[in-house]
């Protein structure tokens, strides 16, 4: 089946908030935008669900120290109580105050770097990973909005795009194998 | 538009007419471009001192410590002075990137990913410490919890030498991960723009595929986020801990609580007069005054003088304190003929003058501001700070508890051979990055532009805060549809005035041919079949009629331009009659070298 897609490029960014804005309004469905640089705002305004990567990292940073909580009570307290320059291995709580720097740097270690990998992982960037923008200005200065146009005239939805701002419009036609 | 309100009061942060293109292109100029003769020069000597100090690694792994001037006594001197010195240093770079985030101050982001390279290249110095100040250095993974063939044998986690272990670790990947992440939409703004295909393979790796989504961008900024209320407390903890090496011994004048939070405040003063040694540098070695102004060094000489204001009230406090506790080892250590009066007197001496007399230069507004001067206290701190761990670790160690164990310290060649050898491989990694990284982080820089850059604020000062910086498109070419709106050919752009005459204007080519083919060979031909054509409009007093009548003499390229010499501008003033002297009055021939060397 052919998809039918419409890439509209803008060449600022207030411009591409307002464009966003009108298309939704117009009830077109904006399939993916590309910017430069973070157009703050610009998630909102797609209508994008906010992310839940700072919740992931909580929960990371609960097993890093959970990690180092048991690391420490396995080895200081239950495997070889020995007594060390007199510091009390009876107990975890009676040493605790030397293991907190580690519990500390494990438990921010578990939290930084699984969440960026989530990040990577859901993002999908990976060293090899071919980029997938469209047109090469996007990285420097344009704005690039893709439309859904499969059902839609086609003619009328450019002439909208066109007076949304957009300075070059693009009918993209996809052969998709699936 | 008024989102973009910034109050009138704040100075801008971006200087010029820029245009978002103009970032990428000033970011990566010296990415696509090539090095000049100075980068090599101090790349070469750079190399030479790590060189030297690998040697003296080696040659102290292989004989052993005794290589170094430590005795009985004082068994931490110059390795662990250096190790906490580059640890120091490294904290800036998380402090601009992580801290200043969490404030939201705008003026970090010029600076954010050249102190981030510093604080990754300071640490891996300070790392290298831990491992070859130990006498059995190729048993160095004993200090890892891995189970073992001895029963299990397990490590100590009493021991801040063990914290040190882990928070090191922690840190430097935490920050290594924080700024690749910032950098994944830089590398992937080069590898759009880079012709070479070598480059585009590689920046196509090291940016993983970025493509710059609406929904990348809102985690990415999340993940900027998190991080950075993660980094803050990591640094905070990574000093801390780094303190406790002295801070949890029984040593007078080591035995202090008040070690974590000045620890922490004086890496931060030397962290920042190293960014300072460093950004004043590069700014102008790779053309980026624009970015990196007088107001980003105003703001970090602040820094430095608050931090430097903490730091002078710890010593005050450490010396009433030793005093106040009644305690004759520390008063010992301190007042009577310690630190200030005793052999060390000179070290001391020069910690008060580095850290405490000179950095109050800053508060005058004159000197803050000035650039040389700036440098000049930068390195001063940078001395300074090396002094405070010296006199911390060898003062307090040389004369302890047990007069009949009081010695001094005297380094050797190799202590010193050691410390250059860090510093050379430090410059190696620096000058490395400033060539192939995007040294400021022009996605971010992009944000901030339409609310301080200092032509959209002129904008805004003329027009009003609710004046829209869309660049409205005046009238579509109704025959062509509207993809025939490209930029500059149907509509204008808010930075592209196009204000000479661009009719009549003929070059009289057959009265000047003679003229034309002596200027030609001055300057070299143009093939299009083999080059492509500069804009020449980017020279100062091009414009486009003047560029028009350059390509009908055959001029098309900045390597052409940067050739002309006085010979060939009086060619020319006689080709084009309208402008004499121009040409050499503007130094076409120098601009052009410049931006021939940035493409």
């Amino acid at each position: 089946m052919a998809s039918k897609k419409i890439h509209a490029i803008y060449t600022d960014d207030d411009l591409l908030m307002q464009a966003v804005k009108q298309t939704r309004a117009a009830n077109y469905h904006i399939s993916e935008v590309f910017t430069p640089f973070p157009v703050h705002g610009l998630d909102h305004a797609v209508g994008l669900a906010p992310t839940r990567l700072a919740i992931t990292s909580f929960l990371y940073g609960l097993t890093g120290l959970t990690v180092a909580v048991l690391m420490m009570n396995y080895i200081m307290i239950e495997d070889w109580p020995q007594n060390i320059g007199g510091k009390p291995s009876f107990t975890f709580y009676q040493n605790m105050p030397a293991f907190i720097p580690i519990m500390f740097e494990l438990t921010v270690f578990f939290a930084a770097h699984l969440m960026v990998i989530t990040f990577y992982m859901r993002s999908k960037l990976w060293p090899f990973k071919k980029a997938e923008n469209p047109d090469l200005r996007t990285t420097d200065d344009h704005f690039l909005m893709e439309i859904d146009a499969e059902n839609h005239d086609v003619e009328k939805l450019t002439k909208f795009l066109y007076d949304t701002g957009a300075s070059e419009i693009s009918l993209i036609e996809n052969e998709q194998d699936h | 538009m008024s989102s973009h309100y910034e109050a009138p009061i704040r100075e801008p942060l971006v200087l010029g007419e820029k245009s978002y293109h103009d970032i990428s292109v000033d970011v990566g100029a010296p990415v696509l471009g090539k090095a000049n003769k100075s980068w090599w020069i101090v790349f070469t000597i750079a190399l030479i001192a790590f060189l030297w100090g690998l040697g003296c690694i080696i040659y102290t792994v292989a004989t052993g410590i005794g290589v170094w001037g430590l005795n009985k006594t004082i068994g931490w001197a110059w390795d662990i002075t250096n190790f906490v010195w580059w640890v120091g240093i490294g904290h800036a770079g998380t402090l601009i990137s992580a801290v200043l985030l969490l404030f939201r101050q705008k003026w970090r982001m010029a600076v954010n990913r050249s102190a981030e390279a510093m604080t990754i290249f300071a640490v891996v110095q300070a790392g290298l410490f831990p491992i070859i100040h130990m006498g059995r250095p190729w048993l160095a993974y004993w200090v890892l919890p891995i189970p073992n063939q001895f029963g299990s044998l397990w490590v100590n986690f009493n021991s801040p030498l063990l914290w040190d272990v882990f928070a090191i670790s922690t840190y430097l990947s935490v920050s290594l991960v924080f700024w690749w992440t910032g950098l994944l939409p830089d590398f992937a703004m080069i590898r759009d723009r880079t012709t070479s295909p070598f480059q585009k393979k590689i920046y196509g790796i090291l940016s993983f595929g970025w493509s710059g989504r609406v929904k990348d961008w809102q985690r990415f900024e999340e993940v900027s986020l998190v991080l950075a209320g993660l980094a803050t407390p990591l640094v905070l903890s990574v000093h801390t801990i780094v303190s406790f090496d002295f801070a949890t011994s029984v040593v007078p004048g080591w035995h202090s609580t008040i070690y974590p939070p000045y620890f922490v405040a004086g890496a931060i003063f030397s962290g920042f007069a190293m960014v300072q040694t460093l950004l004043i540098i590069m700014r102008k070695v790779s053309n980026l005054e624009a970015y990196i102004t007088i107001l980003h060094i105003e703001y970090m000489n602040k820094v430095i003088l608050l931090t430097g204001g903490i730091v002078t009230t710890a010593y005050i406090i450490e010396y009433f304190i030793a005093w106040y506790s009644g305690v004759p080892y520390e008063n010992y250590a301190y007042l009577s003929f310690g630190a200030a009066t005793g052999p060390y007197w000179w070290a001391f001496w020069a910690l008060i003058t580095c850290n405490l007399i000179v950095p109050l230069t800053l508060w005058v507004k004159k000197l803050r501001r000035n650039i040389v001067w700036t440098f000049i206290v930068a390195l001063i701190i940078n001395i300074g700070m090396w002094f405070e761990r010296f006199d911390i670790i060898v003062i307090d160690l040389s004369k302890d508890r047990l007069t009949s164990t009081w010695a001094m310290f005297q380094p050797t060649f190799v202590d010193i051979g050691t410390f250059i050898g860090t510093i050379g491989f430090f410059f190696v990694l620096f000058l490395l990055y400033a060539r192939t990284f995007p040294v400021i982080a022009q996605a971010e820089v992009k944000t901030i532009l339409k609310s301080s850059g200092e032509s959209f604020k002129r904008l805004r000062a003329v027009h009003g805060d609710d004046h829209s910086h869309v660049q409205t498109v005046e009238s579509y070419p109704a025959d062509a549809g509207p993809s025939a709106n490209v930029e500059d050919k149907n509509f204008d752009s808010a930075f592209n005035e196009l204000d000479e005459d661009s009719e009549n204007n003929e070059v009289d080519y057959e009265a000047n041919k003679g003229k034309i083919d002596q200027l030609l060979n001055g300057v070299g031909t143009f093939d299009p079949s083999i080059q492509t054509q500069d804009d020449l409009k980017k020279i100062n007093g091009v414009g486009p009629v003047m560029e028009q009548k350059l390509h009908q003499i055959g001029i098309f390229t900045f390597e052409q331009v940067s050739r002309m010499t006085d010979r060939e501008y009086d060619l020319l003033d006689e080709i084009i009659s309208e402008f004499p002297g121009r040409a050499k009055r503007d130094d076409w021939a120098g601009q052009a070298l410049i931006l021939k060397n940035k493409n």
